[in-house]
């Protein structure tokens, strides 16, 4: 008998009487009476910035002032991407300074937001990059994970992920420092 | 290699005071954040029993829920393998590294993998691994273990981090600043994730209607080296599965809460397939756990997520320190969990503890760490795994407390002795008298106080 069958078998013969999965109501969950302030507060605490203010002028500021250092940035707010981003390896990715990219939805009682795969157009981009821009309309802010859950299919593609917050440790001697594999950055625009 | 017994090696721990009340407040410290963080959510209580009976189903059906996630694994294009065992999931690992010629592998936290001695396994073979956790980096460095499931160098000082970091990373001598330390490392890391040709993962939870499995990090390198390697393994437990995404709810709103106090990692990462040309297996162990299920009175303990929540409100944990388990998982799960693993070698475990029950308090899925404590000892008793003096002693205290005139007797004698001869007790013989002092004995009992009184 394989590890499988004896696996399976010992689970199946070592299991309790079936128990009911409980009957969850969400309405008991935390709402929140004003979403996008809950939501700018979490990105703060979670070590990130949100700007809500002139958010359009803001990002074109934003964009404007990172290509002038000359850097590398990939912006897939663009229609038509101005290369097959999925196409390089972390050897191409290394050096990527500023990545540009939309969120889908995002939950006001973690700042976390959901980016699925084909946003982030290649899975290493929103992680390698050492400063991360997230665009969001604020329409597509939820409560909380529940609502989140109930809206996303997260099985639709192949990878997503939530984010919230730059990339951070406190492993040593639990001091926060921000920026630990991931992006060293994050900042949020909400338009 | 001798192991140290809890209490033994816990003596060991307190020794630097200082030292001690540090780890202790820090480790209280985190706890602090966890009920902030905790008393943000008016559904809480509420959100602990979601959990606690997710898991409980999820147990009671556990054999079709794991068809069903390799099944759909499978489809996704997911490579699905089963260990039965500690040293099973090894070979197996081993067996992928080994026919894709692989030398560059990267590690993000999975305590499984530490369950099951992968790093030494593969280090006999000539394997070098690199755990890319901060912590865990730290402690592989050092030729440690981590002393915490989720905070795995809680037992070092920054001064003791930059010693290390001096050593192996040229670090500058004396920087104790953590913003340098952890941005050198960050540096030497980004480079071992970039030619990374492997990645191995844990598996936070994983989903059995979909074959999707999610992974949560804060420093993000996970992610790091799966995305960058051509070879991803991801490792799970069988009791890591719940049934639906909409599971994921519950589970991700209580993880970090209970664990740093974080209303979410920063990352929770959600896989379902390889991307183009990428392999992705994942290996399902048992390795005791489906025998743990078959103990009534323990299976409640495989509901656990591993936030640690009990070890940060452990008055013994805190004060004893994580490598005093002598396991992977030490603090009040641990000594739950490694007796199944191996009665005899932890036998020691569930006494290690004041049975406060502050851990069964604080766990989001409402496991009964505390009461299983007590009925392991009782199993451990049974079995023949305590030493002579503890059984005789409890002899002794049985046949006393059962005949009243006897207690009466031996209380009145004990009374006079505390009072007239107090050296008998205060000396060093005297198991209780170490670090305590002894209490002023009463002139009477309660007993004749009460019949005087009433």
């Amino acid at each position: 008998m394989g590890n499988r069958e004896t696996i399976l078998q010992a689970v199946a013969s070592n299991k309790p009487d079936l128990l009911a999965l409980p009957d969850m109501d969400f309405s008991l969950t935390i709402q929140y009476p004003d979403l996008l302030d809950q939501f700018i507060k979490m990105v703060h605490a979670a070590g990130g910035q949100a700007f809500y203010k002139n958010g359009n002028q803001e990002l074109q500021n934003d964009l404007a002032s990172v290509k002038a250092e000359g850097k590398f940035i990939i912006n897939l707010l663009e229609e038509n991407p101005a290369q097959d981003w999925a196409a390089l390896n972390a050897l191409e990715l290394e050096t990527l300074d500023t990545c540009y990219l939309r969120a889908d939805l995002a939950v006001a009682e973690n700042g976390a937001m959901w980016i699925s795969e084909t946003r982030m157009a290649n899975r290493l981009i929103p992680f390698i990059c050492q400063h991360l821009v997230i665009v969001l309309n604020p329409a597509v802010i939820v409560n909380n994970m529940h609502e989140a859950y109930q809206q996303l299919n997260v099985s639709a593609e192949g990878f997503g992920v939530f984010i919230a917050g730059p990339s951070k440790t406190a492993d040593i001697e639990q001091n926060l420092v921000i920026g630990a594999h991931g992006a060293r950055s994050l900042r949020v625009y909400l338009i | 290699m001798i192991v140290k017994q809890h209490a033994d090696a816990a003596q060991e721990f307190i020794k630097d005071e200082a030292r001690t009340d540090w780890h202790d407040e820090t480790l209280w410290f985190v706890r602090n954040k966890r009920d902030k963080a905790v008393n943000t959510l008016p559904e809480w209580e509420i959100l602990r029993e979601w959990a606690s009976h997710i898991k409980d189903h999820t147990l009671s059906n556990l054999d079709h829920y794991l068809k069903s996630f390799e099944e759909k694994a499978v489809e996704n294009g997911i490579h699905v393998h089963w260990a039965a065992t500690a040293e099973d999931h090894n070979r197996i690992i081993h067996k992928i590294i080994a026919d894709n010629k692989i030398d560059k592998i990267v590690k993000s936290k999975s305590m499984l993998t530490e369950e099951c001695h992968l790093n030494d396994y593969l280090q006999n073979k000539g394997i070098q691994i690199l755990d890319s956790d901060l912590g865990e980096y730290i402690v592989q460095l050092r030729k440690e273990t981590p002393s915490h499931i989720v905070l795995p160098a809680i037992h070092l000082k920054r001064q003791d981090v930059s010693e290390t970091f001096h050593e192996h990373l040229n670090t500058e001598k004396g920087n104790y600043d953590p913003q340098y330390l952890a941005g050198t490392a960050r540096h030497y890391l980004r480079d071992r994730f970039i030619e990374a040709e492997l990645a191995i993962t844990g598996v936070n939870f994983a989903i059995a209607e979909s074959g999707g499995f999610v992974v949560c990090t804060n420093e993000g390198n996970a992610d790091m080296g799966v995305h960058s390697a051509n070879i991803h393994i991801a490792c799970m437990g069988i009791e890591k599965i719940i049934p639906k995404a909409e599971h994921l709810g519950v589970f991700l709103r209580l993880l970090t809460r209970s664990a740093t106090g974080q209303p979410i990692t920063t990352f929770s990462s959600h896989f379902n397939k390889p991307r183009s040309g990428q392999q992705m297996h994942l290996v399902i162990v048992d390795n005791g756990r489906s025998r743990q299920l078959g103990r009534p009175d323990f299976r409640n303990s495989l509901k656990c997520i591993r936030c640690a929540a009990c070890f940060n409100t452990c008055p013994v944990y805190r004060r004893s320190g994580g490598h005093s388990y002598h396991s992977t998982v030490a603090g009040p799960i641990g000594s739950i969990l490694n007796p199944n693993l191996d009665m005899k070698a932890n036998s020691d475990l569930p006494f290690a503890s004041t049975l406060c029950g502050s851990c069964s308090n604080v766990c989001p899925v409402k496991i009964d760490i505390h009461d299983q404590l007590w009925k392991w000892r009782q199993e451990i008793v049974a079995n023949g795994y305590v030493g002579n003096g503890k059984k005789v002693g409890m002899h002794g205290m049985a046949w006393v407390l059962t005949n009243p005139k006897i207690y009466r007797t031996v209380g009145r004698i004990g009374r006079w002795v505390m009072r007239t001869f107090p050296f008998i007790l205060n000396n060093k013989l005297n198991p209780w008298y170490k670090q305590r002092e002894m209490p002023q004995a009463p002139q009477k009992s309660f007993r004749d106080w009460y019949k005087e009184n009433q």
